[in-house]
């Protein structure tokens, strides 16, 4: 049982790599982190930072013959890196759920909508077939689909996008699962769907009390629905902390280049996006020191070449359950966020 | 998928309409005049004057080709070696060689074909397929190198080849196997299957090879696919994953090259009908083109014709019935 004080989930020190022919992926680099039930940690970083091989290594969906894990994955007290493929699989859509990015290939274009969501119910729940249909129609009716009754008989090329998404999250959902893997639900919907599934997210998730690992390349979503947000760069989780804290004053280049790349809607002034320049590194041969270096326009502050000789550590930063790695020290930190980015943020919000 | 398959029926049948018209065309414009050959040694300018009357080409070609079609859809009535005769539908004339209805001469060799040919791909569908998904799902390791070498194996050979070679071994040497050849399944049900084994097994072993591979790639790129990954997320069983999700996925292809190698299997039929001895259509169409039957290479043709477009309809309409986004648009 779990001890009162112990988290949910706790990852410990996660890495995933994949020998290939050109050399050793390392995906993700020692990664940890931790959640409760009921809230919802957003995973948030560049395309190839290492997130959905994150979200996959918590459902055991890697190859074990293509990939190198090691870590540990404690979720209730059981590390699930050491359970068995029959038993992670009976863990699968049952306790932990998964929602992918793509809906559109991401259901089977041969089946009906109701069949794959009763297939899955039935799978773990047991039942007849009849039952697994009516649950399958209470599910679509559940996450807004209209005459769920008669759209359970469709084929998902018969659904809209935001649609599709919502019987994607209706699965994912079908057996009430404690954690939920949200691997950019939202990421092909426009900015209403987007907001819709949100909120409908939020609202199951008070429902069920699930934990909810949300992963996304756009910080504006996180700060919509998240209670602690994680920044994972090249493999690796580059500053964490609770969402109101970490937006408000981020401590980091990385996460301050994300920042300046939102765009903000409301804005009166029209601020150019600029992206973070430059290219994440190669995830085979990483540099000694910090990954993020060859991008950084910050690291010249940093004594004696520490950024590309010294790796940084993830250590506290000032707020509860903060941490940060990068070679800056705080006085530096909060002179830059203060003088430089607060006052261009501010102008360019409402 | 009602409207689907009316839909491909009304194609199938214009298709039909305009194979026929360019092989009648292509038949009787060539030069070179078929009243010859039916003319014999003696041949006066008035006898074949009178052929050509009663094979009616002294009329325009249109009307031939109506009165052609009028025959196998309702029957006609022929001049036939003098005298007038009816010709039930479906009428497609009289052998110039051994002057017999055409039709009856087809009817007398189809089945054996048919036998040969569907045998044949039961058998390499179901061994070549099942061979390929599962090599798929073994990937690289020992029973996928097998079932590839294999398949390398079974690519590389030749009918003509492996069929004689196999005769020579398993039959005459031996003796595991009958002499293959054709007793109509109405005859003898034991003698139809022992006689068609060894043509089964040696048609089936050269395409099963293709089907093999094929079906390992599709079912390779199949199991990469985030639909097959999502039912992983879910838990469920690998029956589940490997058959209904994937397997369906990887069968679409092989059914689209299975309805474009259907030519192909008629014409291998050919080949192996003659290395087995067995009188089908295939060798009948080899037999009429050298004697220059007219009458009888058309209707093989045309009956051909009809084969490869009925087969066509059953590939797409199975199609229909895997794929559902097939149906709608
Ligand atoms: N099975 C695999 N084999 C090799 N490399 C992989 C594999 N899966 C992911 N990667 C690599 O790992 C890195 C992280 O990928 P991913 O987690 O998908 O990124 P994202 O943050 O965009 O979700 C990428 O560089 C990707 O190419
Ligand atoms: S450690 Fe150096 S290079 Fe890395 S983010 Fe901090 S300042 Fe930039
Ligand atoms: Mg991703």
């Amino acid at each position: 049982m779990t001890a009162p004080n112990m988290p949910f989930l706790d990852v410990r020190d996660l890495e995933v790599r994949f020998p290939t022919d050109d050399g050793v992926v390392h995906a993700v680099d020692g990664l940890s982190f931790t959640l409760q039930r009921g809230k919802t940690l957003g995973i948030v970083g560049e395309s190839g930072s290492g997130k959905t091989v994150t979200g996959l290594s918590l459902l055991g969906l890697h190859d074990p013959r293509r990939t190198q894990i090691s870590g540990q994955i404690w979720l209730e007290g059981t590390d699930l890196l050491t359970l068995g493929e029959s038993e992670l699989n009976e863990m699968r859509g049952e306790k932990i759920a998964m929602i992918f990015q793509d809906p559109l290939t991401a259901l089977s274009p041969f089946y009906t909508i109701g069949n794959q969501i009763a297939e899955g119910y039935r799978r773990h729940a047991g039942g007849s077939k009849a039952a697994a249909r009516k649950r399958a129609v209470d599910l679509l009716g559940r996450v807004g689909i209209p005459q769920p009754d008669r759209r359970v008989d469709n084929y998902p090329h018969e659904f809209s996008g935001g649609m599709r998404q919502r019987a994607m999250i209706a699965m994912a959902l079908s057996n009430n699962p404690s954690l939920l893997v949200a691997d950019e639900p939202t990421t092909a919907l426009d900015v209403t769907v987007q907001a819709q599934i949100l909120d409908l997210l939020a609202d199951l998730q008070s429902e069920f009390n699930s934990a909810i690992i949300l992963v996304t390349h756009d910080l504006g979503v996180i700060s919509q629905v998240a209670d602690d947000v994680l920044v994972m760069y090249a493999g690796r989780c580059v500053e964490k902390g609770d969402v109101r804290a970490l937006l408000s004053r981020p401590q980091m280049p990385y996460t301050w280049g994300l920042l300046s790349s939102i765009p903000r809607l409301n804005s009166d002034v029209d601020v150019p996006l600029v992206p973070v320049r430059g290219a994440p590194p190669s995830l085979i041969d990483l540099p000694s020191g910090c990954p993020f270096q060859p991008r950084c326009d910050h690291s010249w502050r940093v004594a004696a070449d520490r950024c590309r000789t010294e790796r940084p550590v993830l250590r506290p930063s000032g707020v509860p359950g903060g941490g940060l790695a990068c070679h800056l020290d705080e006085e530096t930190r909060n002179r830059i966020v203060d003088e430089d980015l607060l006052p261009l943020w501010e102008g360019s919000r409402s | 998928m009602l409207r689907f398959v009316v839909r491909r029926l009304i194609t199938s049948v214009l298709i039909l309409a305009v194979v026929s018209a360019v092989t009648f065309f292509l038949f009787f414009v060539v030069p070179g005049d078929p009243a010859r050959l039916s003319c014999g040694k003696i041949c006066t300018n008035e006898k074949l004057a009178e052929i050509h009357h009663n094979l009616g080409i002294d009329r325009p070609l249109v009307v031939q080709y109506g009165d052609y079609m009028k025959g196998i859809v309702v029957g006609r009535d022929i001049i036939e070696t003098g005298d007038k005769v009816h010709c039930d539908a479906p009428c497609f004339g009289y052998s110039f060689v051994n002057h017999q209805p055409v039709w009856e001469t087809f009817l007398d060799r189809f089945p054996a074909t048919l036998s040969l040919a569907l045998g044949a791909a039961l058998l390499f569908l179901l061994g070549g397929v099942s061979l390929g998904l599962v090599s798929a799902i073994y990937r690289g390791r020992a029973f996928d190198k097998v079932a590839i070498g294999l398949s390398l194996t079974g690519a590389s050979l030749q009918i003509y080849f492996i069929g004689i070679v196999a005769r020579a071994f398993f039959v005459d040497k031996l003796q595991w196997l009958p002499q293959p050849g054709y007793t109509p399944l109405t005859e003898d049900p034991g003698q139809w299957f022992a006689g068609l084994l060894l043509p089964w097994i040696i048609l089936a072993f050269v395409s099963a090879a293709l089907y093999a591979r094929l079906s390992r790639a599709s079912m390779i790129e199949a199991l990469q696919e985030d639909f097959v990954r999502t039912g992983r997320a879910r838990g469920l069983s690998a029956r589940s994953i490997y058959l209904k999700h994937a397997g369906r996925a990887a069968i679409s292809p092989v059914v689209t090259v299975f309805g474009l190698d259907l030519a192909g299997l008629l014409g291998g039929a050919i080949i192996t009908e003659s290395v087995f001895s067995i009188q089908g259509v295939g060798r009948l169409a080899i037999t009429s083109v050298f004697a220059s039957d007219l009458p009888m290479i058309m209707a093989t043709v045309l009956l051909a014709a009809v084969v490869i477009v009925t087969a066509n309809l059953i590939v797409d309409i199975a199609y229909a019935l895997i794929d559902p986004r097939v149906r709608i648009s």
